[in-house]
């Protein structure tokens, strides 16, 4: 089967492309594909970065190139877009819950600001549990902050706002 | 979404703005200068917090000074690429090829790792003031500033919560603590006042907030956090390091030494 080679199905290939760190979720699901265009024989695929110094980023940005090219795209160009700015409100539900059958729980609504920091409930993701408390807001990688659930005394890993 | 049908697809709810993406946003003379200082604070303090990867007090403070680190290497690399765009130089040629007199960091980021207390008093001056600078800048005229601004300022908000929380830990933990956090404030409050300092760049660049309009809503902020961990401000006199016109305490050599000897000694080199 030969792939149609139209912005549309450029899409497709690139939404499929994951997160290397949390394969689960496609940058679609995290909101990271902005914009698929053809300009003249190119396609121009547009990403945004989840965090400033996520090192991840760059390898998404070769996956779309590798996955395009594979489907018989010739030309192929990633841009990275800083604005708008990212936020986790843009991940999608399907995200969400496969984020949460992950293991993760998956971003909540923005926190209340102001200089002295309050605690938000968080699910835990094993047990159902809101009686967690946060270990530390940095984790494994930029977007997760560690948590640990006092019902059923697993650590766990929460997606944090962004 | 109607990705299958249109002719270009584009996420429907944002319009992005072509500008700002990685190709085609060229700075003025002034934004590049502006970008330099804010970047280079970020540089340094992100070369210096890496230090403590393997050695913080808990495995939780080495992830979370290493991320703390790895965010702010991040806004630099922003910064110093936007910056790169006026001078025709790259993001590496500019952290690897400038020396000490043409960094534009502010002496409060240069101040040494110490102990740990001194770490986190030194963090909650630098995210306290990035905190403001980012909020403001985020509405500035520059799109390119602008843009990176409200990205950071998110993050430098979890900077923030990290620095306040463990400052309050310390002053209300043990006499041991408690003293150590107070030293650290004494040893670091006098450098804030080179942050809030208007010079001839805010003269003819409005595209960015004056020093001293920060001076105020950070002061507030660090008011707050030492009245909840019942710390007196200290009475300290005013450092008079000028890193935004390049002149730097003894601290700086040593650390761009580290930071740029690789780079320097294999110019080109790749992994
Ligand atoms: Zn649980």
């Amino acid at each position: 089967m030969t792939t149609v080679l139209t912005p549309a199905s450029a899409w497709r290939i690139a939404a499929e492309v994951v997160d290397p760190e949390i394969p689960v979720l496609t940058i679609e699901d995290l909101g990271v594909l902005r914009d698929v265009r053809m300009q003249d024989e190119s396609v121009v695929v547009t990403l945004t970065p989840t965090y400033s110094g996520c090192p991840a980023m760059d390898q998404m940005g070769d996956d779309v190139i590798l996955a395009l090219t594979a489907e018989g795209f010739a030309d192929v160009r990633v841009d990275f877009s800083l604005t708008p700015t990212w936020t986790t409100e843009w991940m999608s539900e399907s995200g969400r819950q496969k984020l949460e059958q992950y293991g993760i729980a998956p971003p909540g609504p923005k926190p209340a600001s102001g200089p002295i920091p309050v605690q938000l409930g968080v699910k835990c993701p094993r047990c159902g549990s809101l009686r967690t408390r946060s270990v530390s807001q940095f984790g494994s990688t930029s977007c997760k902050a560690h948590y640990e659930c006092l019902a059923c005394l697993e650590p766990f890993d929460h997606f944090k706002f962004h | 979404m109607s990705a299958e049908t249109e002719p270009s697809v584009t996420v429907t709810d944002v319009e992005l703005d072509a500008e700002l993406t990685s190709t085609g946003l060229v700075a003025s003379a002034d934004e590049a200068e502006y970008a330099l200082r804010i970047g280079d604070d970020s540089l340094i303090l992100a070369q210096q917090l890496g230090w403590w990867i393997s050695r913080a007090p808990e495995l939780e403070e080495d992830l979370a000074l290493g991320n703390i680190a790895l965010d702010l290497l991040g806004h630099a690399r922003n910064l110093l690429h936007f910056a790169g765009t006026a001078l025709g130089k790259t993001e590496d040629e500019l952290a690897y090829f400038r020396d000490e007199h043409e960094f534009r960091s502010a002496w409060l980021f240069e101040q040494p790792n110490g102990d740990f207390g001194h770490t986190i008093a030194r963090g909650l001056l630098t995210s306290a003031f990035q905190f403001e600078l980012y909020t403001q800048l985020a509405e500035s005229s520059s799109p390119g500033l602008a843009g990176i601004a409200a990205k950071s300022v998110k993050e430098v908000a979890y900077h923030r919560d990290h620095a306040v929380q463990w400052t309050l830990r310390l002053a209300g933990g043990t006499d041991e603590s408690r003293s150590r956090i107070e030293r650290a404030l004494i040893n670091t409050w006098p450098y804030l006042d080179e942050l809030f300092r208007d010079d001839e760049l805010h003269e003819r660049f409005d595209a960015a907030p004056r020093p001293s309009a920060l001076r105020e809503p950070v002061m507030n902020v660090l008011r707050q956090v030492l009245a909840e961990a019942e710390l007196d401000e200290p009475k300290t006199s005013e450092s008079s390091g000028d890193g935004r016109h390049g002149h730097h305490s003894t601290y700086l050599g040593p650390i761009l030494a580290e930071m740029q000897v690789l780079a320097r000694r294999h110019p080109d080199a790749s992994w």
